[in-house]
Protein backbone atom coordinates (compact mmCIF):
# COMPACT_ATOMS: atom_id res chain seq x y z
CA UNK A 1 0.00 0.00 0.00
CA UNK A 2 1.10 3.57 -0.54
CA UNK A 3 1.50 6.45 1.86
CA UNK A 4 0.14 9.93 1.18
CA UNK A 5 1.83 13.08 2.46
CA UNK A 6 -0.07 16.37 2.54
CA UNK A 7 2.37 18.94 1.22
CA UNK A 8 2.42 22.16 3.26
CA UNK A 9 3.07 25.20 1.09
CA UNK A 10 2.08 28.80 0.41
CA UNK A 11 1.47 28.38 -3.36
CA UNK A 12 5.07 29.47 -3.93
CA UNK A 13 7.27 27.14 -1.97
CA UNK A 14 7.15 23.85 -0.13
CA UNK A 15 7.42 24.41 3.64
CA UNK A 16 10.28 22.72 5.44
CA UNK A 17 7.83 20.76 7.64
CA UNK A 18 6.96 18.70 4.56
CA UNK A 19 10.49 17.31 4.31
CA UNK A 20 10.39 15.81 7.80
CA UNK A 21 6.94 14.39 7.11
CA UNK A 22 8.22 12.69 3.96
CA UNK A 23 10.96 11.01 6.00
CA UNK A 24 8.33 9.63 8.39
CA UNK A 25 6.32 8.42 5.38
CA UNK A 26 9.30 6.56 3.92
CA UNK A 27 9.55 4.62 7.20
CA UNK A 28 6.01 3.35 6.58
CA UNK A 29 6.13 2.39 2.93
CA UNK A 30 8.25 2.67 -0.16
CA UNK A 31 5.58 4.20 -2.37
CA UNK A 32 5.14 7.74 -1.05
CA UNK A 33 2.86 10.17 -2.86
CA UNK A 34 2.51 13.87 -2.16
CA UNK A 35 -0.72 15.86 -2.44
CA UNK A 36 -0.53 19.55 -3.34
CA UNK A 37 -3.80 21.44 -2.97
CA UNK A 38 -3.53 25.11 -3.88
CA UNK A 39 -3.87 27.75 -6.53
CA UNK A 40 -1.26 28.74 -9.11
CA UNK A 41 0.87 26.19 -7.37
CA UNK A 42 2.61 24.51 -10.29
CA UNK A 43 5.98 25.53 -8.85
CA UNK A 44 5.13 23.81 -5.60
CA UNK A 45 4.12 20.63 -7.40
CA UNK A 46 7.35 20.52 -9.39
CA UNK A 47 9.47 21.28 -6.32
CA UNK A 48 7.66 18.61 -4.30
CA UNK A 49 8.23 16.11 -7.13
CA UNK A 50 11.97 16.48 -6.53
CA UNK A 51 11.89 15.60 -2.83
CA UNK A 52 13.82 12.42 -2.19
CA UNK A 53 11.45 9.54 -1.43
CA UNK A 54 8.45 10.91 -3.34
CA UNK A 55 7.31 8.66 -6.19
CA UNK A 56 4.31 10.67 -7.39
CA UNK A 57 2.70 14.06 -6.88
CA UNK A 58 -1.03 14.63 -7.08
CA UNK A 59 -1.94 18.22 -7.65
CA UNK A 60 -5.23 20.08 -7.44
CA UNK A 61 -4.90 23.65 -8.62
CA UNK A 62 -7.96 25.89 -8.40
CA UNK A 63 -8.96 29.25 -6.96
CA UNK A 64 -11.05 27.79 -4.12
CA UNK A 65 -7.84 26.38 -2.64
CA UNK A 66 -5.85 29.61 -2.77
CA UNK A 67 -5.94 30.22 0.98
CA UNK A 68 -6.07 26.59 2.05
CA UNK A 69 -9.53 26.98 3.60
CA UNK A 70 -10.06 23.71 5.40
CA UNK A 71 -13.73 23.38 4.43
CA UNK A 72 -12.65 23.21 0.77
CA UNK A 73 -9.42 21.24 1.13
CA UNK A 74 -10.69 18.46 3.42
CA UNK A 75 -13.08 16.93 0.81
CA UNK A 76 -10.20 16.66 -1.68
CA UNK A 77 -8.07 14.73 0.79
CA UNK A 78 -11.01 12.60 1.89
CA UNK A 79 -11.74 11.63 -1.69
CA UNK A 80 -8.35 10.06 -2.32
CA UNK A 81 -7.33 8.98 1.20
CA UNK A 82 -9.02 5.57 1.06
CA UNK A 83 -6.52 4.48 -1.59
CA UNK A 84 -3.69 4.75 0.94
CA UNK A 85 -2.60 2.85 4.03
CA UNK A 86 -1.49 6.06 5.78
CA UNK A 87 -2.08 9.77 5.30
CA UNK A 88 0.52 11.99 6.96
CA UNK A 89 0.69 15.71 7.61
CA UNK A 90 3.10 17.78 9.70
CA UNK A 91 1.87 18.65 13.20
CA UNK A 92 2.05 22.33 12.24
CA UNK A 93 -1.00 24.60 12.36
CA UNK A 94 -1.60 23.47 8.73
CA UNK A 95 -1.78 19.77 9.62
CA UNK A 96 -3.54 20.26 12.95
CA UNK A 97 -6.26 22.31 11.29
CA UNK A 98 -6.85 20.05 8.31
CA UNK A 99 -6.23 16.41 9.14
CA UNK A 100 -8.82 15.90 11.94
CA UNK A 101 -11.50 17.32 9.63
CA UNK A 102 -10.55 14.66 7.08
CA UNK A 103 -10.34 11.97 9.78
CA UNK A 104 -13.93 12.60 10.86
CA UNK A 105 -15.13 12.43 7.26
CA UNK A 106 -13.48 9.01 7.00
CA UNK A 107 -14.59 7.87 10.47
CA UNK A 108 -10.96 7.46 11.52
CA UNK A 109 -9.39 8.22 14.90
CA UNK A 110 -6.32 10.27 13.97
CA UNK A 111 -3.02 9.76 15.81
CA UNK A 112 -1.56 13.20 16.59
CA UNK A 113 2.00 14.39 16.84
CA UNK A 114 3.94 11.12 16.62
CA UNK A 115 7.62 11.15 17.52
CA UNK A 116 8.44 7.59 16.53
CA UNK A 117 7.15 4.89 14.21
CA UNK A 118 7.34 1.48 15.88
CA UNK A 119 5.56 -0.45 13.12
CA UNK A 120 2.98 0.29 10.46
CA UNK A 121 0.22 0.51 13.08
CA UNK A 122 2.11 1.41 16.25
CA UNK A 123 3.46 4.84 17.13
CA UNK A 124 4.88 6.78 20.05
CA UNK A 125 3.44 10.17 20.93
CA UNK A 126 3.91 12.55 23.82
CA UNK A 127 0.97 13.25 26.13
CA UNK A 128 0.62 15.60 29.12
CA UNK A 129 3.00 18.21 27.70
CA UNK A 130 5.59 15.55 27.02
CA UNK A 131 5.67 14.36 30.64
CA UNK A 132 4.63 10.92 29.44
CA UNK A 133 5.06 9.00 26.21
CA UNK A 134 2.25 6.77 24.94
CA UNK A 135 2.83 3.79 22.66
CA UNK A 136 -0.41 3.47 20.71
CA UNK A 137 -1.79 1.10 18.11
CA UNK A 138 -4.31 2.24 15.54
CA UNK A 139 -6.97 -0.21 14.40
CA UNK A 140 -8.36 1.96 11.60
CA UNK A 141 -7.91 0.71 8.04
CA UNK A 142 -6.51 4.05 6.85
CA UNK A 143 -4.24 5.65 9.41
CA UNK A 144 -4.26 9.44 9.64
CA UNK A 145 -1.22 10.80 11.40
CA UNK A 146 0.35 14.14 12.19
CA UNK A 147 4.11 14.09 12.60
CA UNK A 148 6.23 16.04 15.06
CA UNK A 149 8.71 17.41 12.57
CA UNK A 150 11.60 17.90 15.00
CA UNK A 151 11.97 14.17 15.57
CA UNK A 152 12.30 13.15 11.92
CA UNK A 153 15.20 14.28 9.75
CA UNK A 154 14.42 16.38 6.70
CA UNK A 155 14.27 14.46 3.42
CA UNK A 156 16.64 15.71 0.73
CA UNK A 157 14.88 18.60 -0.95
CA UNK A 158 16.29 18.02 -4.40
CA UNK A 159 16.95 14.38 -5.20
CA UNK A 160 18.13 15.29 -8.71
CA UNK A 161 15.21 13.52 -10.33
CA UNK A 162 11.56 14.36 -10.64
CA UNK A 163 8.53 12.21 -9.84
CA UNK A 164 5.54 12.45 -12.19
CA UNK A 165 2.86 15.04 -11.40
CA UNK A 166 -0.76 14.05 -11.91
CA UNK A 167 -3.48 16.71 -11.99
CA UNK A 168 -6.73 15.96 -10.17
CA UNK A 169 -9.93 17.87 -10.71
CA UNK A 170 -11.11 20.47 -8.26
CA UNK A 171 -14.20 19.92 -6.13
CA UNK A 172 -15.63 23.43 -5.85
CA UNK A 173 -16.13 25.99 -3.13
CA UNK A 174 -18.15 24.79 -0.14
CA UNK A 175 -19.07 28.44 0.54
CA UNK A 176 -18.64 27.94 4.26
CA UNK A 177 -15.79 30.36 4.84
CA UNK A 178 -13.73 33.00 3.13
CA UNK A 179 -10.29 34.46 3.59
CA UNK A 180 -10.02 38.03 4.85
CA UNK A 181 -6.35 38.76 5.49
CA UNK A 182 -2.97 37.65 6.71
CA UNK A 183 -0.77 39.43 9.23
CA UNK A 184 2.35 37.38 8.85
CA UNK A 185 5.48 38.06 10.82
CA UNK A 186 8.28 38.96 8.44
CA UNK A 187 11.76 38.08 9.43
CA UNK A 188 15.10 37.61 7.76
CA UNK A 189 16.07 35.19 10.49
CA UNK A 190 15.73 31.42 10.16
CA UNK A 191 12.38 29.83 10.89
CA UNK A 192 11.92 28.93 14.54
CA UNK A 193 11.14 25.26 14.02
CA UNK A 194 14.06 24.56 11.69
CA UNK A 195 16.78 26.87 13.07
CA UNK A 196 19.96 25.29 14.43
CA UNK A 197 20.11 27.85 17.21
CA UNK A 198 17.17 29.44 19.03
CA UNK A 199 17.34 32.23 21.58
CA UNK A 200 14.12 32.74 23.52
CA UNK A 201 13.08 35.41 25.96
CA UNK A 202 10.53 35.29 28.73
CA UNK A 203 8.74 37.62 31.09
CA UNK A 204 12.15 38.59 32.48
CA UNK A 205 12.76 40.60 29.29
CA UNK A 206 10.30 43.19 30.63
CA UNK A 207 9.43 44.75 27.25
CA UNK A 208 9.32 44.26 23.50
CA UNK A 209 12.13 46.79 23.03
CA UNK A 210 14.41 44.68 25.19
CA UNK A 211 13.97 41.78 22.76
CA UNK A 212 16.26 43.77 20.44
CA UNK A 213 19.09 42.60 22.70
CA UNK A 214 18.21 39.01 21.86
CA UNK A 215 17.78 39.80 18.17
CA UNK A 216 21.31 41.22 18.03
CA UNK A 217 22.69 37.99 19.45
CA UNK A 218 20.47 35.98 17.13
CA UNK A 219 21.92 37.83 14.15
CA UNK A 220 25.46 37.11 15.29
CA UNK A 221 24.69 33.39 15.66
CA UNK A 222 22.32 32.94 12.73
CA UNK A 223 19.66 32.03 15.27
CA UNK A 224 15.88 32.30 15.40
CA UNK A 225 14.15 34.21 18.20
CA UNK A 226 11.45 32.54 20.31
CA UNK A 227 9.55 33.36 23.47
CA UNK A 228 7.59 32.00 26.38
CA UNK A 229 3.85 32.36 26.60
CA UNK A 230 4.24 35.06 29.22
CA UNK A 231 6.30 37.19 26.81
CA UNK A 232 3.74 36.73 24.04
CA UNK A 233 0.76 37.38 26.31
CA UNK A 234 2.44 40.56 27.52
CA UNK A 235 2.69 41.68 23.89
CA UNK A 236 6.50 41.78 23.76
CA UNK A 237 6.54 39.63 20.60
CA UNK A 238 3.98 38.14 18.17
CA UNK A 239 2.13 34.87 18.86
CA UNK A 240 4.15 32.85 16.38
CA UNK A 241 7.22 33.21 18.62
CA UNK A 242 5.68 31.04 21.33
CA UNK A 243 7.54 27.86 22.16
CA UNK A 244 5.77 25.20 24.21
CA UNK A 245 3.01 22.67 24.67
CA UNK A 246 0.53 24.90 22.93
CA UNK A 247 2.93 26.82 20.72
CA UNK A 248 5.78 25.58 18.58
CA UNK A 249 7.99 22.61 19.29
CA UNK A 250 11.66 23.21 18.59
CA UNK A 251 14.70 20.97 18.94
CA UNK A 252 17.72 22.99 17.79
CA UNK A 253 21.36 22.16 18.47
CA UNK A 254 21.43 25.07 20.90
CA UNK A 255 18.52 26.61 22.82
CA UNK A 256 19.18 29.69 24.96
CA UNK A 257 16.43 30.50 27.46
CA UNK A 258 16.72 34.04 28.77
CA UNK A 259 14.52 35.21 31.65
CA UNK A 260 12.32 32.13 31.33
CA UNK A 261 11.38 30.23 34.50
CA UNK A 262 10.94 26.82 32.83
CA UNK A 263 7.26 25.94 33.35
CA UNK A 264 6.31 22.43 32.16
CA UNK A 265 4.35 23.94 29.30
CA UNK A 266 7.43 25.75 28.07
CA UNK A 267 9.72 22.74 28.55
CA UNK A 268 7.32 20.69 26.41
CA UNK A 269 8.37 22.77 23.43
CA UNK A 270 12.15 22.75 23.83
CA UNK A 271 13.42 19.96 26.04
CA UNK A 272 14.51 17.85 23.09
CA UNK A 273 17.05 20.51 22.13
CA UNK A 274 20.58 19.15 22.01
CA UNK A 275 22.15 21.73 24.30
CA UNK A 276 20.11 23.97 26.58
CA UNK A 277 21.54 27.14 28.11
CA UNK A 278 19.59 29.05 30.75
CA UNK A 279 20.25 32.60 31.85
CA UNK A 280 18.16 33.52 34.86
CA UNK A 281 18.75 35.60 37.96
CA UNK A 282 16.91 33.13 40.18
CA UNK A 283 19.14 30.16 40.87
CA UNK A 284 16.09 28.14 41.95
CA UNK A 285 14.33 28.59 38.57
CA UNK A 286 13.18 25.17 37.28
CA UNK A 287 14.79 25.87 33.90
CA UNK A 288 18.15 25.06 35.52
CA UNK A 289 16.98 21.47 36.12
CA UNK A 290 17.01 20.82 32.38
CA UNK A 291 19.80 23.18 31.34
CA UNK A 292 23.16 21.73 30.29
CA UNK A 293 24.73 25.08 31.03
CA UNK A 294 23.24 27.46 33.57
CA UNK A 295 24.28 31.04 34.20
CA UNK A 296 22.77 32.68 37.24
CA UNK A 297 22.86 36.34 36.30
CA UNK A 298 20.81 39.42 35.64
CA UNK A 299 20.05 39.24 31.95
CA UNK A 300 20.47 42.98 31.57
CA UNK A 301 24.16 42.59 32.31
CA UNK A 302 24.62 39.06 30.98
CA UNK A 303 23.17 39.61 27.52
CA UNK A 304 25.28 42.70 26.64
CA UNK A 305 28.31 40.83 28.00
CA UNK A 306 27.49 37.86 25.80
CA UNK A 307 27.03 40.10 22.80
CA UNK A 308 30.43 41.71 23.11
CA UNK A 309 32.10 38.40 23.89
CA UNK A 310 30.73 37.03 20.60
CA UNK A 311 32.58 39.70 18.59
CA UNK B 1 -28.13 32.73 19.64
CA UNK B 2 -27.60 29.57 21.59
CA UNK B 3 -23.99 28.66 22.40
CA UNK B 4 -22.66 25.19 23.18
CA UNK B 5 -19.38 24.94 25.05
CA UNK B 6 -17.91 21.46 25.48
CA UNK B 7 -15.75 21.20 28.62
CA UNK B 8 -13.29 18.51 29.67
CA UNK B 9 -12.11 17.39 33.08
CA UNK B 10 -8.33 16.96 33.11
CA UNK B 11 -5.44 16.85 35.57
CA UNK B 12 -4.84 20.42 36.69
CA UNK B 13 -2.36 22.11 34.37
CA UNK B 14 -0.10 23.10 37.27
CA UNK B 15 0.44 19.54 38.39
CA UNK B 16 3.34 17.46 37.18
CA UNK B 17 1.87 14.14 36.18
CA UNK B 18 3.32 10.83 37.34
CA UNK B 19 3.45 7.80 35.11
CA UNK B 20 2.10 4.62 36.77
CA UNK B 21 4.74 2.02 37.51
CA UNK B 22 2.88 -0.64 35.52
CA UNK B 23 2.93 1.49 32.37
CA UNK B 24 -0.86 1.56 32.13
CA UNK B 25 -1.16 5.33 32.11
CA UNK B 26 -0.66 8.36 34.31
CA UNK B 27 -1.74 8.41 37.96
CA UNK B 28 -5.22 9.91 38.29
CA UNK B 29 -5.93 8.91 41.89
CA UNK B 30 -5.69 11.69 44.46
CA UNK B 31 -4.64 14.16 41.81
CA UNK B 32 -6.22 17.59 41.52
CA UNK B 33 -8.55 17.73 38.52
CA UNK B 34 -9.75 20.92 36.85
CA UNK B 35 -11.45 22.17 33.75
CA UNK B 36 -9.08 22.08 30.78
CA UNK B 37 -7.68 25.67 30.57
CA UNK B 38 -8.69 26.08 26.91
CA UNK B 39 -12.27 25.08 27.77
CA UNK B 40 -12.28 27.80 30.44
CA UNK B 41 -11.36 30.34 27.79
CA UNK B 42 -14.25 29.09 25.64
CA UNK B 43 -16.69 29.36 28.56
CA UNK B 44 -15.45 32.87 29.30
CA UNK B 45 -15.96 33.97 25.70
CA UNK B 46 -19.50 32.60 25.66
CA UNK B 47 -20.31 34.58 28.80
CA UNK B 48 -18.92 37.73 27.20
CA UNK B 49 -21.21 37.09 24.21
CA UNK B 50 -24.12 36.86 26.58
CA UNK B 51 -23.11 39.99 28.46
CA UNK B 52 -22.89 41.82 25.13
CA UNK B 53 -26.42 40.69 24.26
CA UNK B 54 -25.20 38.43 21.44
CA UNK B 55 -26.05 35.10 23.08
CA UNK B 56 -29.16 34.13 24.99
CA UNK B 57 -28.33 30.69 26.29
CA UNK B 58 -25.06 28.93 27.12
CA UNK B 59 -25.01 25.15 27.47
CA UNK B 60 -21.89 23.45 28.80
CA UNK B 61 -21.48 19.84 27.74
CA UNK B 62 -19.10 17.28 29.21
CA UNK B 63 -18.49 13.71 28.12
CA UNK B 64 -16.78 11.47 30.63
CA UNK B 65 -17.07 9.96 34.09
CA UNK B 66 -19.63 10.99 36.69
CA UNK B 67 -17.11 13.39 38.28
CA UNK B 68 -17.30 15.53 35.14
CA UNK B 69 -20.37 16.99 36.86
CA UNK B 70 -17.89 19.09 38.87
CA UNK B 71 -16.46 20.48 35.66
CA UNK B 72 -19.94 21.35 34.47
CA UNK B 73 -20.70 23.01 37.83
CA UNK B 74 -17.58 25.07 37.29
CA UNK B 75 -18.85 26.27 33.94
CA UNK B 76 -22.26 26.97 35.46
CA UNK B 77 -20.63 28.96 38.25
CA UNK B 78 -18.75 31.02 35.69
CA UNK B 79 -22.09 31.86 34.06
CA UNK B 80 -23.34 29.10 31.77
CA UNK B 81 -27.09 28.43 31.98
CA UNK B 82 -27.38 24.66 31.97
CA UNK B 83 -25.29 21.55 31.60
CA UNK B 84 -25.39 18.23 29.82
CA UNK B 85 -23.30 15.29 30.99
CA UNK B 86 -22.81 12.36 28.67
CA UNK B 87 -21.71 9.88 31.24
CA UNK B 88 -19.39 6.98 30.54
CA UNK B 89 -16.34 5.41 32.12
CA UNK B 90 -14.85 4.53 28.75
CA UNK B 91 -11.75 6.61 27.99
CA UNK B 92 -13.21 8.65 25.16
CA UNK B 93 -11.27 9.49 22.02
CA UNK B 94 -11.78 12.74 20.08
CA UNK B 95 -13.71 10.93 17.33
CA UNK B 96 -16.18 9.52 19.88
CA UNK B 97 -16.52 12.85 21.67
CA UNK B 98 -17.17 14.60 18.35
CA UNK B 99 -19.93 12.06 17.59
CA UNK B 100 -21.54 12.60 20.99
CA UNK B 101 -21.35 16.37 20.53
CA UNK B 102 -22.85 16.08 17.05
CA UNK B 103 -25.88 14.37 18.56
CA UNK B 104 -26.22 17.12 21.17
CA UNK B 105 -25.81 19.86 18.56
CA UNK B 106 -28.47 18.30 16.35
CA UNK B 107 -30.86 18.34 19.26
CA UNK B 108 -30.03 21.82 20.58
CA UNK B 109 -29.39 23.66 17.29
CA UNK B 110 -26.88 26.25 18.57
CA UNK B 111 -25.47 29.01 16.36
CA UNK B 112 -21.95 28.27 17.48
CA UNK B 113 -19.93 25.62 19.27
CA UNK B 114 -17.05 27.28 21.12
CA UNK B 115 -14.39 24.96 22.45
CA UNK B 116 -10.76 24.64 23.46
CA UNK B 117 -8.20 24.02 20.72
CA UNK B 118 -6.75 21.13 22.69
CA UNK B 119 -7.05 19.37 26.00
CA UNK B 120 -3.85 19.39 28.01
CA UNK B 121 -4.12 15.70 28.90
CA UNK B 122 -3.76 13.96 25.55
CA UNK B 123 -2.80 17.07 23.56
CA UNK B 124 -4.72 15.72 20.56
CA UNK B 125 -6.04 18.94 19.08
CA UNK B 126 -8.77 17.17 17.09
CA UNK B 127 -12.26 17.31 18.59
CA UNK B 128 -13.43 20.68 17.23
CA UNK B 129 -12.16 19.96 13.74
CA UNK B 130 -13.91 16.57 13.78
CA UNK B 131 -17.17 18.03 15.05
CA UNK B 132 -17.14 20.65 12.29
CA UNK B 133 -16.77 17.91 9.68
CA UNK B 134 -19.59 15.80 11.09
CA UNK B 135 -21.90 18.82 11.06
CA UNK B 136 -20.48 20.14 7.78
CA UNK B 137 -20.11 23.54 9.44
CA UNK B 138 -17.45 26.18 8.96
CA UNK B 139 -14.41 25.81 11.18
CA UNK B 140 -12.13 28.33 12.86
CA UNK B 141 -9.22 26.84 14.80
CA UNK B 142 -6.69 28.46 17.20
CA UNK B 143 -8.80 31.60 17.43
CA UNK B 144 -7.66 34.66 19.40
CA UNK B 145 -10.40 37.09 18.39
CA UNK B 146 -14.08 36.67 17.45
CA UNK B 147 -16.37 39.30 15.97
CA UNK B 148 -20.02 38.39 15.60
CA UNK B 149 -21.65 39.60 12.37
CA UNK B 150 -25.24 39.06 11.23
CA UNK B 151 -24.71 35.80 9.41
CA UNK B 152 -21.05 35.11 10.10
CA UNK B 153 -18.14 35.27 12.50
CA UNK B 154 -14.93 37.11 11.72
CA UNK B 155 -12.16 35.30 13.50
CA UNK B 156 -8.43 35.84 13.91
CA UNK B 157 -6.48 32.58 13.91
CA UNK B 158 -3.03 32.08 15.40
CA UNK B 159 -1.13 30.25 12.66
CA UNK B 160 2.55 29.31 12.39
CA UNK B 161 3.48 32.37 10.35
CA UNK B 162 1.50 34.90 12.40
CA UNK B 163 -2.20 35.73 12.23
CA UNK B 164 -4.92 34.94 9.72
CA UNK B 165 -8.37 36.46 9.57
CA UNK B 166 -11.22 34.44 8.05
CA UNK B 167 -14.95 34.92 7.78
CA UNK B 168 -16.98 31.88 8.82
CA UNK B 169 -20.62 31.48 7.82
CA UNK B 170 -22.87 30.62 10.70
CA UNK B 171 -23.26 28.17 12.30
CA UNK B 172 -19.62 27.46 13.14
CA UNK B 173 -17.31 25.44 15.29
CA UNK B 174 -14.63 27.70 16.74
CA UNK B 175 -11.67 26.41 18.76
CA UNK B 176 -10.02 28.96 21.00
CA UNK B 177 -6.40 29.80 21.72
CA UNK B 178 -4.77 31.25 24.82
CA UNK B 179 -4.95 34.90 23.84
CA UNK B 180 -8.71 35.10 23.26
CA UNK B 181 -9.40 36.25 26.82
CA UNK B 182 -8.58 35.74 30.47
CA UNK B 183 -11.19 33.59 32.17
CA UNK B 184 -12.89 34.97 35.27
CA UNK B 185 -13.02 33.25 38.64
CA UNK B 186 -16.45 32.19 39.73
CA UNK B 187 -17.69 34.31 42.66
CA UNK B 188 -19.04 32.61 45.77
CA UNK B 189 -22.66 33.70 45.14
CA UNK B 190 -22.39 32.36 41.60
CA UNK B 191 -20.99 29.07 42.86
CA UNK B 192 -24.03 28.81 45.15
CA UNK B 193 -26.39 29.72 42.34
CA UNK B 194 -24.78 27.14 40.05
CA UNK B 195 -25.81 24.36 42.41
CA UNK B 196 -29.42 24.95 41.45
CA UNK B 197 -28.82 25.00 37.71
CA UNK B 198 -29.94 22.00 35.71
CA UNK B 199 -27.59 19.25 34.58
CA UNK B 200 -29.13 16.66 32.29
CA UNK B 201 -27.42 13.27 32.37
CA UNK B 202 -27.36 11.11 29.24
CA UNK B 203 -25.34 8.11 28.13
CA UNK B 204 -23.74 7.34 24.77
CA UNK B 205 -26.41 4.65 24.40
CA UNK B 206 -29.17 7.22 24.87
CA UNK B 207 -27.67 9.06 21.91
CA UNK B 208 -27.18 5.84 19.96
CA UNK B 209 -23.44 6.28 19.63
CA UNK B 210 -20.74 3.63 19.72
CA UNK B 211 -17.74 5.03 21.58
CA UNK B 212 -15.47 1.97 21.40
CA UNK B 213 -11.87 3.21 21.14
CA UNK B 214 -10.06 2.81 17.81
CA UNK B 215 -6.59 3.44 19.13
CA UNK B 216 -5.23 1.15 21.83
CA UNK B 217 -2.77 2.55 24.34
CA UNK B 218 -0.21 -0.22 24.71
CA UNK B 219 2.07 1.43 27.21
CA UNK B 220 2.76 4.78 28.84
CA UNK B 221 6.31 5.51 29.90
CA UNK B 222 8.38 8.33 31.34
CA UNK B 223 10.31 10.34 28.78
CA UNK B 224 14.10 10.22 29.08
CA UNK B 225 15.11 12.61 31.84
CA UNK B 226 17.38 15.57 31.24
CA UNK B 227 19.86 16.25 33.97
CA UNK B 228 20.99 19.59 35.24
CA UNK B 229 24.43 20.39 33.86
CA UNK B 230 27.17 22.80 34.80
CA UNK B 231 27.10 26.42 35.91
CA UNK B 232 29.11 29.23 34.37
CA UNK B 233 29.93 32.68 35.72
CA UNK B 234 30.73 34.71 32.63
CA UNK B 235 30.10 35.10 28.93
CA UNK B 236 33.64 33.95 28.10
CA UNK B 237 33.13 30.75 30.05
CA UNK B 238 29.78 30.15 28.37
CA UNK B 239 31.15 30.66 24.87
CA UNK B 240 34.14 28.48 25.65
CA UNK B 241 31.89 25.61 26.74
CA UNK B 242 29.62 25.99 23.72
CA UNK B 243 32.57 26.05 21.33
CA UNK B 244 34.91 23.52 22.83
CA UNK B 245 32.79 21.08 24.83
CA UNK B 246 29.29 21.12 23.35
CA UNK B 247 30.65 22.08 19.91
CA UNK B 248 27.48 23.87 18.92
CA UNK B 249 29.07 27.21 17.99
C1 LIG C 1 -2.98 25.74 29.04
C2 LIG C 1 -1.65 26.37 29.16
C3 LIG C 1 -0.82 26.36 28.06
C4 LIG C 1 0.43 26.95 28.12
N1 LIG C 1 1.24 26.90 27.03
C5 LIG C 1 2.47 27.45 27.11
C6 LIG C 1 3.37 27.38 26.00
O1 LIG C 1 3.07 26.82 24.95
N2 LIG C 1 4.59 27.98 26.14
C7 LIG C 1 4.96 28.61 27.29
O2 LIG C 1 6.09 29.15 27.35
N3 LIG C 1 4.14 28.69 28.33
C8 LIG C 1 2.90 28.13 28.27
N4 LIG C 1 2.07 28.24 29.34
C9 LIG C 1 2.44 29.14 30.45
C10 LIG C 1 3.39 28.58 31.46
O3 LIG C 1 2.69 27.85 32.43
C11 LIG C 1 4.17 29.72 32.17
O4 LIG C 1 3.25 30.59 32.75
C12 LIG C 1 5.05 30.52 31.22
O5 LIG C 1 5.85 29.65 30.46
C13 LIG C 1 5.92 31.46 32.02
O6 LIG C 1 6.69 32.26 31.17
P1 LIG C 1 8.06 32.89 31.69
O7 LIG C 1 8.97 31.80 32.09
O8 LIG C 1 8.52 33.83 30.65
O9 LIG C 1 7.58 33.76 32.92
P2 LIG C 1 7.83 33.57 34.46
O10 LIG C 1 7.41 32.25 34.92
O11 LIG C 1 7.26 34.78 35.11
O12 LIG C 1 9.40 33.59 34.59
C14 LIG C 1 10.18 34.73 34.37
C15 LIG C 1 11.60 34.34 34.73
O13 LIG C 1 12.47 35.43 34.43
C16 LIG C 1 13.44 35.53 35.44
N5 LIG C 1 13.91 36.92 35.44
C17 LIG C 1 13.19 38.03 35.70
N6 LIG C 1 13.97 39.12 35.57
C18 LIG C 1 15.20 38.69 35.22
C19 LIG C 1 16.42 39.35 34.96
N7 LIG C 1 16.54 40.68 35.03
N8 LIG C 1 17.49 38.60 34.63
C20 LIG C 1 17.40 37.24 34.57
N9 LIG C 1 16.24 36.57 34.81
C21 LIG C 1 15.16 37.29 35.12
C22 LIG C 1 12.73 35.15 36.70
O14 LIG C 1 13.66 34.70 37.68
C23 LIG C 1 11.79 34.04 36.22
O15 LIG C 1 12.40 32.78 36.36
C24 LIG C 1 0.83 27.61 29.30
C25 LIG C 1 -0.01 27.61 30.42
C26 LIG C 1 -1.23 26.98 30.36
C27 LIG C 1 -2.10 26.97 31.56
Amino acid sequence: MSVLVLIEHDNTEVKASTLNTVTAATQLGSDVHGLVVGNDCANVASAAAKISGISKILSVDSSEYKYGLVENVAPVVKDIASGYSHVLAPASTFGKNLLPRVAAMLDVQQVSDIIEIVSEDTFIRPIYAGNALARVRSTDSVKLITVRTTTFDAAIEDSGSSAPVEELSAMGDEQLSSFVKHDLTRSERPELTTANIVISGGRGMQSGENFIMLERIADKLGAAVGASRAAVDAGYVPNDYQVGQTGKVVAPDLYLAVGISGAIQHLAGMKDSKVIVAINKDEEAPIFQVADIGWVADLFTAIPELESALD
Amino acid sequence: MKVIVPVKRVIDANIKVRVRMDGSGVELNNVKMSMNPFCEIAVEESIRFKEAGKADEIIVVAAGPQQSQETLRNGLAMGADRGILIQTDIDLEPLAIAKLLTAVVEREQPGIVLMGKQAVDNDNNQTGQMLSAMLNWSLGTFVSKIEIEDDSFNVVREVDGGLETVRLSRPSVITVDLRLNEPRYASLPNIMKARRKEIEVLTPDDLGIDVTPRVTVLEVTEPPARNAGVRVQSAEELIDKLKNEAKVL
